[in-house]
């Protein structure tokens, strides 16, 4: 999947948009492994224009029932333009009544938000979301 | 380190789901900023766990896009009368707890 996306990367992009499209692909990695990501599945609520960079509202919904036998394990965050890819880790027991989370976020500049979501039976989901920055966070 | 500030409803029916917010106070500094030509050093909360009646509910790891303050919103499901503790940990190792209560109606 992942792949099958960098091939028109590739044509369109400068090597730095690259260098950041590789580095989001081992930070996506480092957490969940390799295995097969399908989209979808989670509903990523955001701005379309965040004013502050610095403080980004984003939602996040898993379609999950949120039991002991099928609950979501995990969620993270990534963004793809930033110094660094990583935003945060959430690790969620069955104890959390709702696979949904709102947190804030700092993004530098115009950029595509990455939910990955782990489910207990070891399933993967992802979903993006495209959000314009007007004032970028202070991350540099 | 400030405590972490825990928004929750002073009381809930038994079943009922509730909604939780936690917002800490703390820079966040990532150690890529500069201020005044000078790099600002790191300072970063590691870790929040959210625990209900003593069970983890929820972990949550930071990085560097989290923004300063962090500020949470999520769900509990309460069937007694209830404790929520939140504790924040800082990278150093420090630690930060706070204590909600939820009755019964």
């Amino acid at each position: 999947m992942m792949q099958r996306r960098a091939i028109p990367a590739l044509i369109a992009l400068p090597w730095s948009a690259l260098a950041q499209e590789d580095e989001l692909a081992r930070a996506i990695r480092d957490l969940v492994g390799s295995g097969r990501v399908e989209d979808g599945g989670i509903v990523l609520r955001v701005p379309v224009t965040a004013e502050n960079g610095g403080q980004v509202p984003i939602t996040i919904v898993v379609d999950s029932p949120q039991t002991a036998a099928e609950h979501v394990t995990a969620i993270h965050i990534f963004a793809t333009r930033n110094p660094t890819p990583g935003v945060a880790s959430f690790r969620l027991t069955p104890t959390l009544a709702r696979a949904e989370l709102q947190t804030r976020i700092r993004l530098a500049e115009n950029q595509a938000v990455v939910v990955v979501a782990q489910m207990s039976d070891g399933r993967l989901r992802r979903v993006s979301a495209d959000i314009r920055v007007a004032t970028g966070g202070c991350l540099t | 380190m400030n405590p972490p500030r825990i928004r929750a409803p002073r009381s809930a029916r038994a079943g009922e789901v509730v909604e939780i917010r936690t917002l800490v106070e703390h820079p966040m500094e990532t150690g890529l900023r500069s201020e005044a030509g000078r790099l600002v050093p790191r300072g970063m909360l590691a870790r929040m766990v959210v625990r209900l009646n003593g069970a983890v509910a929820l972990e949550v790891d930071f990085r560097n896009g989290t923004a300063a303050n962090p500020y949470h919103v999520f769900f509990l499901r309460i069937e007694r009368a209830s404790e929520v503790e939140v504790t924040c940990t800082d990278e150093q190792g420090s630690s930060v707890r706070a204590v909600a209560r939820i009755a019964l109606t």
